[in-house]
């Protein structure tokens, strides 16, 4: 894939829509950033486990006791358009 | 305006209410409106709050926090009041819960004034990314705060409020406070809860505290830390009991690691004079300098941004305008159009750029190359770290490498402006506790800080140190 062609894959996984200016410009950038961060492959990695999270706990548990919930106004209070007591979307099907 | 513990004697010797304190700071808050630090004043409350405080002096019971104003980053949640993460996409976003610190600092008898201007989602450096305008240095000249946690930090340079919250996931606490010559201290990962705060990239972000000195940055931090059963990754510690530790005496002989001459390369003159002759003041009181080699120094910035991207692009999919945020208007075909124009109307240039990139980096095909390679190279910061504090008790060194730029300085070039966090990112990866303190000025006169490092967990002692430091330098 080409720089432009990169943009616009990644725009599409990441749900995101980008005038062609938009995209020149992007792909200019990225390659930017991406050269910069190329400097990770001068480090000696061998053997290093990756790390990945900094919080020593393994499981967090506790007892499952029922606890009141939101109520069901609170949850549809920010809802851009609602139906009764449902989140209302346009068609999907 | 008046520190807060000068406050709280006249408040508790009844020459000054809290109420009349708080009707001042809202008055003042409006005068200082250009600075553009609040997005949200919330005056009713407040006073409702002064009065509850009032009370308390009256009877001779004041709690931890009674009376002190209060100011927090605009990205950690306020039940019925606007959080809007300065970003479109949260414009009219009211939560229906309090963060955790936001309930333990109304136990303990703080005011909440108001909601302060950041970087759109906490991402940028400079506070220039906001939705709502860009905040002012308190010096004004064109120069930016700093970044993400800009308008928090200028409410406590210009002295609008106590003390303010911010969050830092790469240096957004400590840079801004450099910047602006206050006291930004970011605790170790797991030590407040971070349940309410709109999640950056989770395994970074840590809630952060501006005051003007290290005491009221330690009283607040006693206040919100600890164990939270809403934040599974809080550590298992009770509330830090740091307020009575950092009066001890400062050690007759301590250690202080700092970073080869090398990686200073890259400072303003400025900065380095500042840091040189601190470094020669902490030698005459009693501090051993040795010096301190971190693997993989190089990779810092690039290590950080892969992290914080590829996590910043997952937890920012929920913004989707289905249940809450914004929604485009235009068309009403069908769902997955509504999305894509939503996030894409909804979400300001950065953040597009951060999605972007760690979509890109998590992408099949690339995740090996960048994501797993980051993760690796985090672990060998950690391992430098955990290296240097057998050693040390503290890592010393600049907190910027250059004091306050111009706006629109680096806007146009996003390595130039992620390497303003060069020192700051560090601690992020490693999880380890870090503080800016302010240390003098620059030959035109801008704030310039140096930063303090300790162990994870160390936060008591840190604070303990940057109290003492604090008073050598100023």
């Amino acid at each position: 894939m080409n720089p432009i062609e990169t943009v616009e894959y990644v725009a599409e996984l990441a749900r995101l829509k980008f005038t062609e200016d938009e995209i020149s410009q992007f792909a200019n950038q990225f390659q930017n950033i991406l050269s910069y961060i190329q400097t990770i492959e001068e480090l000696d990695l061998e053997g290093i486990e990756p790390l990945t999270h900094i919080s020593q706990a393994e499981n967090v548990f506790r007892e499952d006791v029922v606890q009141p919930s939101l109520p069901l106004e609170d949850v549809l209070r920010n809802a851009p358009k609602r139906n009764e007591s449902f989140f209302k979307v346009p068609k999907v099907l | 305006m008046i520190s807060y513990s000068t406050f709280r004697i006249a408040a508790q010797n009844g020459t000054i209410t809290t109420t009349d304190s708080t009707r001042q700071v809202v008055s003042e808050i409006e005068k200082q409106k250009h600075l553009n630090a609040f997005l949200t004043v919330c005056e009713s409350e407040a006073l409702a709050q002064a009065a509850t405080s009032d009370k308390h002096f009256a009877t001779g019971s004041p709690r931890l926090l009674e009376g002190m104003v209060i100011a927090l980053k605009d990205n950690i949640s306020t039940k019925g009041i606007r959080t809007t993460c300065a970003s479109k996409m949260l414009e009219n976003f009211v939560p229906v819960y309090n963060a955790t610190v936001v309930d333990r600092m109304n136990a303990h008898g703080g005011i909440i004034v108001g909601k302060t201007n950041l970087d759109e989602f906490a991402m940028g450096s400079s506070n220039e990314n906001s939705a709502f305008g860009a905040v002012e240095h308190p010096l004004g000249d064109n120069l930016v705060p700093g970044g993400s946690s800009g308008g928090s930090t200028v409410a406590v340079a210009a002295g609008l409020v106590h003390v303010a919250l911010g969050s830092d996931t790469g240096g957004s606490v400590r840079q801004p406070a450099a910047l602006c010559g206050v006291v930004g201290f970011k605790p170790t990962y797991g030590r407040i809860s971070r349940y309410g705060l709109v999640a950056f990239a989770s395994s970074l972000d840590q809630i952060g505290i501006l005051a003007s000195d290290v005491s009221t940055t330690a009283r607040f931090f006693d206040a919100i830390s600890g164990i939270d059963e809403r934040d599974s990754t809080t550590a298992e510690l009770p509330a830090t009991q740091s307020l009575a530790m950092i009066e001890q005496p400062l050690l007759r002989s301590f250690t202080v690691a700092v970073l080869p001459d090398s990686e200073l390369a890259g400072c303003d003159a400025d900065v380095l004079k500042v840091y040189y002759s601190r470094l020669e003041i902490l030698r005459q009181n009693g501090a051993t300098i040795i010096p301190a080699e971190i693997p993989g120094s190089t990779a810092w910035i690039p290590t950080y941004y892969i992290l914080a991207t590829a996590e910043a692009s997952s937890n920012l999919a929920r913004f989707d305008g289905v249940r809450y945020g914004f929604r485009a208007t235009v068309g009403d075909d069908d769902e997955d159009a509504m999305i894509v124009r939503s996030r894409t109307q909804g979400f300001g240039a950065e953040v597009k750029r951060r999605i972007m990139l760690g979509t890109y980096v998590l992408s099949s095909g690339y995740y090996d190359a960048y994501y797993r390679k980051a993760q690796k190279a985090r672990r060998l910061v950690l391992n430098g770290y955990n290296d240097v504090f057998t050693k040390a008790d503290i890592l010393f060194l600049p907190t910027t490498p250059t004091p306050a730029f111009k706006r629109g300085e680096k806007t146009a070039d996003p390595v130039a402006m992620y390497l303003s966090d060069y020192f700051t990112v560090s601690a992020n990866l490693a999880g380890i506790p870090a503080i800016s303190i302010p240390a003098g000025t620059s030959s035109e006169g801008l704030p310039i800080g140096m930063q303090l490092q300790a162990k994870s967990f160390d936060d008591e002692r840190l604070l303990y140190f940057a109290h003492h430091f604090y008073q050598l330098f100023n």
